[in-house]
């Protein structure tokens, strides 16, 4: 197909653009088979705006005589005006948009046609593979190993090729629990505590259905975790209601009588549309107009986005206090074990394991937890908050984790590598991006679009040091300790960084950030002059004692 | 008494055993066991109300609720025990005489020439004068001498020049409690001014030539403009019904040029169960995020907060963009007045937004105008209906600025929350009795210290780390942004949950910030020593002196000296909930139990750490307690009393 089919009127002039908190400007209207520009060139200042059509969320047209106005709402949450004199380009412009910003095959997305304009020093597609992070396993422990059993993507269609597993369980008996688990997704080794040798394991439901069918090597494969004597605990991530509803539908839970030595506790954590309803009401409520206070706090607790975030923390805050103070193993699963259950077992693990807070460590940790244990992102992400499709796959799964994770960065505003603007950008990336990181709902259909191959990973662009500059923190210090966040409604804010980046005014509190930055980085100055004139003063003293002993 | 047991309000399984100890002047709380003998001591006057709950197996509960928003829940074994110390503090919370205050015996051990320093930090002749006056247009007026025409204004008071004395006197008969109109505060840059008074004495029809006049002049001193606004603070319907008692608004046909204008801000009585109402969802047990936005929302404490900022932005508007005068009135034109010029004069004049100009500020429109601390804020035993967050309300104000403007203003957070403290700890004679007239009576300056000095020794502890005097945030007039960003009042955890550290950031940017810069410091002092060093050592090479140097001990190490980091936490109860979310299926009995271990494991794990860290946390960031190595952010002084209030610890 060719893009120039879709786009009825490339270039419009004399279009004036509208944003809040910006002067109106006027200039020019190209499009591109993948973007939307605006260029304004006027003498003052020249500047241009590029929209990815995969950014556009819905578009709206109104018409006042034969000035066209169009409306794009974008899927991070910015709202931009477009005056567009003459109804006929009006029109063309928004359908061609509209047909661009919603093609329905992934090969003609944007990733497969950028090309890179930066110097490639480290190819992110191998920046983070499984044999690296069992490398560093093997060295603590020797109880787990590497299985190749997935590796044609034969027994779980949404798991990565290699995963970890007890060492004591063959791929045989791997088979038989994939069978007994919810999407073949059988448990495997999610996180290691080196404190104290406990694990965090993840799967999905158990398949006991009604007549509580039972698998042994299911128990045998969760038991080898255990130390002799020791319980572990099962965190369901459905309350247990929906939980023995399952049940009904083939699914179900761990029945005690068959998993003696664990202990089963349900967590409530909301998936699909209810995110997603709470999310459009969250961004509705942002971009109220209206002046009335009432309102506001109100329609805040009414989106309940805040009460899901709570939820999760709490979920993530228990698993970790499970491992870390009760010294006990946990195996994590909610229905299919790609949404829930990885927003709890990767928080847990930004509290439990400093290097999840580094930069590194946490694109680690997504790659991990989020792309290779098979978050569905392209079925996700596929629309944002003012999309009407209402897709009963569309959630902000990944959304509500970032936002987890920017309330514990809030809370220890020391302890991260990374910044606000970091968990941001990957906010952005997972919407729409000219890398292909984020495309594909599973390591499986990642391999069959050759990704790898045709696409270039946003890790490579992340991790140079220019990029890099702008997502690190001033003010961390390495924190090698568990970091306990607080549930508290008083301790959870709103992500005014996401949800009110478009509607409030942020120049007072990016001067405070430059502030912030200036007055370390001149301590740095100083201690290394100060370093500098030490190690000189400390020599010509050496070289004045030498003189004297000679 | 002993044996009594202190309550984590958090967790009813978290309590500390220790004796309680009634004194004159605080309730004292000390731990048994712990090598640390950790203390918590509570002023009476801090004390808002005192409960005692109905008595259980383990005692007998009583509830003592804090003016600066601490809640103690102690546990006594004896109800003959706890019926006495309730009896004792109802009497010694209640003081009805001035001197029974704390600061009429509070002894910082400095001298009398120190203390007369210490009221002499903030003077408002200076004040004016900074602001240009007296000049061609405005000057002092001593019609106010013996408290003769006003008792609760100053004896010195600045008028228009061309308001003589009889138009003052023949104005202040024509308002509520003579509180004629006054100078609050002058633009030098544009002549505009805003200035303050009661509510007329209109009624459907009254008039006042000589009031009519006073605005007429305060009009003609800033010739830039050719009419005033007077701004209503009230909601419409409140002055209306006003009228019925022969008191009123002004009514634009009689004045010529201005222009009035309502700014509904709600009165006392609203404000106080406003604020009750939130406290309530403060202090529910584990409140849902439903429950705490819901009762946030329904206490309608931020919808006032902006009521108050919109009043405050429309003068600062008035005053710096068009140049106009304003006259602010709200019923008596002490309350809602003092807020709306404090917030407008903190907008428009940097020099408010500094340490030494915020305490001008208070002492300005709050302290000299009189504002009815002892009503207020119930210092003395006296009408509960009288009682309400006024002051606390601009504090709020203040800090909402700083939340917006971050790099504008020259004090932290931590100067706000003393400042409050101490407003109704009354351990400082600043801000007793309803007037200039009483305190002067009562002889304050002689008998009792000064806030402001104390807060000034201590300055830096409260300096805002972003704040540089060449910044462009520190220039000029804020201009905060207006409706519809609601979203940009926050409920101010750090002052109403004060004492429950748990919810607090764990790290304090804050905290952090001013740590590396005072290491910058000790740096360039090094630098500079090293340099010389260097040049000595060059010099002494040159003529082959050899000195052995040693100064090696100057060279000391600089590790962040409070790198927060070392901070470990204790998970709160995570499972709390875990009962109603139950978990355990019909046929397993036991399974609450495991619940119940799994906290209680945790507890004893936990709890060691729980002091000793929340310790280290509190050094930088707690008012109440003293971390062993002196976090110096305290507001009690060196009597002996280490930690004035108290070590409740979340």
């Amino acid at each position: 197909m060719e893009f120039a089919e879709l786009i009825k009127t490339p270039r419009a002039d004399n279009v004036v653009l509208h944003r809040p908190f910006y002067l109106a400007v006027e200039g020019t209207l190209c499009l591109t088979g993948h973007h939307l520009i605006f260029s304004s060139r006027r003498q003052d200042n020249a500047e241009e705006l590029w929209l990815l059509h995969s950014n556009i969320d819905s578009i709206e047209k109104r018409f006042v005589g034969s000035l066209g106005t169009i409306i794009i709402k974008c899927k991070d949450l910015r709202i931009i005006q477009l005056d567009i004199p003459g109804m006929e380009e009006c029109l063309n412009i928004a359908s061609s948009i509209e047909a661009l910003s919603t093609l329905d095959s992934v090969t003609l997305m944007y990733p497969f046609f950028y090309r890179p304009m930066f110097e490639i020093v480290e190819d992110g597609w191998r920046s983070f593979l499984p044999d690296q992070e069992f490398e560093l396993l093997s060295s603590v422990t020797d109880e787990w190993r590497l299985s190749c059993i997935n590796k044609e993507f034969s027994v779980c269609p949404s798991y990565p090729p290699v995963v970890i597993v007890p060492k004591s369980i063959d791929d045989e008996a791997l088979r038989k629990v994939a069978m007994f688990r919810h999407g073949s997704r059988f448990p495997v080794l999610s996180y290691y505590h080196k404190k104290n040798g406990m694990v965090m394991m993840r799967s999905s439901q158990p398949l006991t259905g009604t007549n509580g069918r039972r698998c042994k090597e299911d128990e045998k494969l969760i038991n080898a975790t255990l130390r002799p004597g020791k319980r572990g605990y099962i965190i369901d991530t459905r309350s247990l209601n929906v939980a023995q509803q399952a049940r009904a539908k083939g699914g179900g839970f761990e029945q005690e009588a068959h998993y003696p030595q664990w202990r089963r506790i349900h967590k409530c954590i909301e998936r699909f549309n209810i995110l997603q309803e709470s999310l459009i009401k969250l961004v509705e409520a942002c971009n109220d107009q209206s002046h009335n206070m009432d309102r506001w706090l109100s329609k805040l607790e009414a989106s309940n986005w805040l009460t899901h975030i709570k939820e999760i923390l709490t979920a993530a805050c228990l698993a970790a206090q499970c491992i870390d103070r009760e010294g006990a193993s946990v195996l994590v699963h909610g229905t299919e074990g790609t949404d829930s259950t990885l927003q709890v077992t990767s928080l847990a693990q930004i509290i439990l394991d400093p290097r999840c807070r580094t930069i590194r460590g946490f694109e680690s940790l997504v790659v991990r937890e989020w792309l290779q244990a098979g978050h569905p992102f392209q079925q996700r992400c596929a629309q944002s908050a003012y999309s009407n499709s209402k897709q009963k796959w569309e959630a902000p799964v990944f959304l509500l984790f970032l936002d987890c994770v920017w309330q514990i960065l809030r809370q220890f505003p020391c302890s991260f590598e990374f910044n606000e603007q970091f968990l941001i950008m990957l906010f952005e990336h997972t919407y729409a991006s000219q890398f292909g990181t984020f495309l594909g709902n599973n390591e499986n259909e990642r391999s069959k679009l050759k990704l790898p191959q045709k696409t270039m990973s946003l890790w490579s662009w992340v991790n140079r040091s220019e990029e890099l500059s702008k997502f690190q923190n001033p003010l961390f210090e390495a924190n090698s300790l568990v970091i306990w966040p607080s549930v508290a409604p008083q301790s959870l804010q709103l992500w005014e960084g996401v949800f009110l980046r478009w509607n409030r005014p942020s120049k007072f509190l990016d001067e405070a950030h430059e502030e912030m930055i200036s007055i370390i980085k001149y301590n740095k100055e100083l201690q290394a002059k100060v370093n500098a004139l030490r190690r000189q003063l400390a020599e010509m003293e050496t070289d004045d004692r030498m003189q004297e002993n000679l | 008494v002993e044996n009594v047991r202190l309550l984590d309000r958090l967790s009813s399984r978290k309590a500390a055993l220790g004796t309680l100890y009634l004194t004159a002047t605080h309730v004292i709380f000390v731990e048994n066991g712990s090598e640390t003998r950790k203390e918590t001591w509570v002023l009476h006057s801090q004390i808002s109300s005192i409960e005692k709950q109905a008595t259980t197996a383990t005692g007998c509960p009583l509830l003592i609720r804090c003016k600066n928003f601490q809640i103690m829940q102690l546990v006594i074994p004896q109800e003959r025990d706890c019926h006495d110390v309730y009896i004792s503090l109802i009497r010694l919370t209640r003081p009805v005489k001035y001197e029974e205050l704390y600061c009429f015996s509070f002894n910082p051990k400095l001298d009398k020439e120190e203390r007369e320093q210490g009221w002499k930090l903030v003077n408002l002749n200076d004040e004016y004068n900074r602001m240009g006056i007296p000049n061609n247009y405005w000057q002092i007026s001593d019609v106010n001498r013996d408290y003769g025409v006003c008792d609760s204004y100053p004896t010195e008071v600045y008028v228009p020049k061309s308001a003589t004395a009889h138009i003052i006197v023949g104005s202040s008969k024509f308002r509520s409690r003579r509180r004629f109109p006054a100078l609050s505060y002058y633009c030098k840059d544009n002549n505009a001014s805003i200035c303050r008074s009661s509510q007329p004495l209109s009624g459907f029809s009254a008039r006042c030539l000589e009031d009519e006049q006073m605005l007429q002049a305060i009009r003609k001193a800033n010739p830039g403009s050719d009419f005033i606004y007077v701004v209503d603070t009230r909601p419409k319907l409140n002055a209306m019904a006003n009228r019925a008692a022969g008191k009123g608004y002004e009514n634009e046909d009689n004045y010529s040029n201005i222009k009035f204008q309502f700014i509904g801000i709600e009165n006392i009585h609203v404000m106080r169960n406003s604020l009750q109402k939130m406290l309530e969802v403060c202090e529910l047990k584990s409140p849902s995020m439903s429950d705490f936005l819901w009762g946030l929302e329904n206490s309608g404490w931020l919808k006032h907060i902006k009521a108050i900022m919109d009043a405050g932005i429309f003068i600062a508007k008035a005053v710096a963009e068009e140049g106009v005068s304003v006259l602010v009135h709200c019923s008596d034109g002490w309350d809602r007045t003092a807020q709306v010029c404090s917030v407008a004069s903190l907008l428009l004049d940097p020099y408010y937004r500094t340490m030494k100009g915020f305490m001008v500020l208070i002492e300005k429109d709050w302290v000299s105008f009189g504002h009815k601390f002892n009503h207020r804020y119930g210092n003395l035993d006296g009408d509960p209906k009288e009682i309400s967050p006024v002051i606390d309300q601009f504090i709020e104000c203040v800090w909402q600025l700083m939340e917006q403007f971050p790099c504008a203003f020259e004090f932290n957070e931590r100067f706000l929350i003393h400042i409050q403290h101490h407003i109704y700890s009354c351990q400082f004679g600043n801000f007793l009795c309803n007037s200039q007239k009483e305190r002067r009576e009562l002889k304050i300056q002689e008998r009792t210290y000064s806030l402001w000095a104390h807060l000034w020794k201590n300055r830096a502890d409260y300096l805002n780390p972003l704040y540089r005097s060449d910044h462009s945030q520190t220039q000029g007039t804020l201009r905060p942004q207006m409706a519809p960003c609601n979203f940009l009042y926050k409920f101010w955890s750090g002052m109403y949950n004060r004492f429950e550290k748990g919810l607090h950031p764990r790290q304090s940017v804050t905290d952090y910030l001013m740590a590396v810069k005072e290491e910058t410091q000790q740096l360039e002092e090094e630098l500079e020593v090293l340099r010389e060093r260097l040049v000595n050592l060059q010099k002494s090479q040159l003529t082959d002196n050899k000195v052995k140097s040693k100064q090696q001990d100057q060279s000391k190490q600089l590790g962040l000296s409070t790198s927060n980091n070392s901070l470990a936490n204790t998970p709160q109860e995570y499972s709390n909930d875990l009962k109603s979310f139950p978990s355990r299926s019909p046929s397993q009995g036991d399974e609450e139990d495991s619940a119940l271990i799994l906290t209680q494991d945790n507890l004893k794990s936990s709890d060691p750490d729980l002091s000793a860290n929340s310790d280290q946390e509190s050094g930088v960031e707690d008012l109440s307690c003293r971390s062993p190595s002196g976090g110096g952010c305290l507001p009690s002084e060196d009597s002996g009393k280490d930690s004035d209030e108290a070590l409740f610890l979340a």
